[in-house]
This record gives structure tokens, C-alpha cells and sequence, in this order.
């Protein structure tokens, strides 16, 4: 059943992105760059939170979820912290995913070249 | 009244898209990766016995891994010509992003190519996203309160 929730939410994000494409002057970069300020809005009130238990991995894997672990990590030290904990907990959860993209793709690059 | 006439002569000769056909295809391309995502958070959870949130976690590594390789191939180029908002709204988007940018600027040296130019794309990604949750977090707290 989770399979079912994680297509159906994972498809609607993507198709919303399409439709914003299509229908509007956003470039790619647009679209993911709204969609993570989006997911940040959502996880304000820890509704995001209720998408991940309901879908799954379907809800983590949409750029949305980036916003949402942004601000999660943030609010987490915060509630320790006090409002300098936004700042110190802010790359808490991310840092796993934007530290090994950035480690994986600088090694591919030293290896591949670009085919075009 | 020139511009008016370039304008009606672009509008004429940029190919028309199918915008069913563009929806139907990223809203099934998108599923899959949703189910993809939820298998490997069950496959790692089952077989490293670590808690769903750890295997979240393995399981956007392990995506990004994905997409940076493909990329490298040549492979992903393709795939997001033709299921567009289905693979770069996922975290394989990011990934591909970031692996094109350091590919193409990888003549221009390591650290003025590569290094200068890798975030490149996925910059704006991560600076919207810090500065979004920075002030949505600071809206919270000082008008609800800290508890989450």
C-alpha cells in the first residue's frame, strides 16, 4: 500500500513541476529552486512530516524533501538552542546528501569527460 | 510593430508540446522514482537492520550516486529531454545539475573549472533553500514558540 502512496505523491510532485513548466516562463532551475521553498513552507507546521509517514520514501525523494530537512534540522536545534540554532542546526539533516553529491561528482569529473 | 511581427513568427515556428503527453509522462516517471525510493528504504532497512530514517538517508545517497554516474555516461541528458519534470524535480535532478556543471567547466581547470563551478546550477537550489527555511524557522519561533 505504501508503494501505492509513495507513486502517487512522488508523480504528483513531478507532475505539478510539469505543469509550472509548461504553462509558465520558469526554467528547470525555477521550478526545483520553488519547490524547495515550498517544502521548507510545508515543514514549517510539520505538515511535511505527515507526507513522509503517509508516503514514504515516495515523499523523500521529490527536491521538496530537501527544504523540508532544512528546516526540520533547524527547528530541532532551536527548540534546544533558542534562535541560534536555526544556524546551527540547519545543515543537520542535508549535510549527508549535499556532501556526498559533492565528493561523488568531483570524483566522477576527475574520471569522465563531457560526451557532447 | 516589428516586435509584434518577430514575436507572432517565433510563436509560429517554436514546435508546439504536448502538454498531456509532458504531464502524463512525468507524473509516471516521477511515481517510479517515488516507488524506487520506497524500495530501497525497505531493502536497506531490511538488510543493514538500521532505522528507517538512517535508510532515508542511504537511499538519497545512493539515488545521487545514480544520477551522477548516468550522467557521466551521457545517459541522463537524454532521459531528462524526454521525461523533463519527472527526473530533475527528484534528488537524481540535483545530482545531474551538479555532475553537468563540474563536467562542462572541467576544461577550465580543478579549481577555477571544477571547484569555481560546480554549484553552480545547484547553488540556487541551496541558497534558496537555506534563506526560505531560515526566515519560514524565525516566523515560527518568534511568533508560535520553539516547541516542535
Amino acid at each position: 500500500m505504501i508503494y501505492l502512496n509513495a507513486f502517487l505523491f512522488a508523480g504528483l510532485v513531478c507532475l505539478i513541476g510539469q505543469i509550472i513548466l509548461d504553462n509558465t516562463k520558469f526554467t528547470a532551475g525555477h521550478v526545483t529552486t520553488l519547490f524547495v521553498v515550498v517544502g521548507a513552507f510545508l515543514d514549517t507546521f510539520s505538515l511535511y512530516d505527515k507526507f513522509v509517514l503517509w508516503a514514504g520514501g515516495g515523499a523523500l525523494v521529490p527536491i521538496t524533501s530537501f527544504g523540508h530537512l532544512l528546516i526540520h534540522g533547524a527547528l530541532e536545534k532551536a527548540n534546544e538552542y533558542g534562535l541560534i540554532g536555526l544556524a546551527m542546526g540547519m545543515f543537520d539533516l542535508t549535510a549527508t546528501g549535499i556532501i556526498s553529491a559533492i565528493v561523488i561528482s568531483f570524483f566522477l569529473s576527475l574520471i569522465f569527460n563531457p560526451k557532447s | 510593430m516589428e516586435k509584434n511581427k518577430y514575436q507572432e513568427l517565433v510563436k509560429k515556428h517554436t514546435p508546439k508540446e504536448n502538454r498531456l503527453y509532458n504531464g502524463m509522462l512525468a507524473f509516471l516517471v516521477g511515481g517510479l522514482m517515488g516507488v524506487i525510493g520506497q524500495f530501497l528504504v525497505e531493502f536497506y532497512s531490511s538488510i543493514l537492520e538500521i532505522p528507517t530514517k538512517e535508510a532515508g538517508t542511504f537511499m538519497i545517497i545512493t539515488l545521487i550516486f545514480i544520477g551522477c554516474l548516468l550522467t557521466c555516461f551521457g545517459f541522463f541528458d537524454k532521459w531528462v529531454n524526454f521525461a523533463k519534470a519527472g527526473l530533475f524535480v527528484p534528488i537524481t535532478g540535483f545530482a545531474h545539475a551538479m555532475q553537468s556543471a563540474a563536467l562542462d567547466y572541467k576544461k577550465e581547470g580543478l579549481v577555477t573549472g571544477i571547484g569555481a563551478s560546480m554549484l553552480k546550477l545547484t547553488g540556487a537550489v541551496i541558497i534558496f533553500g537555506v534563506v526560505s527555511a531560515y526566515v519560514f524557522g524565525l516566523i515560527r519561533i518568534l511568533l508560535f514558540g520553539g516547541q516542535v
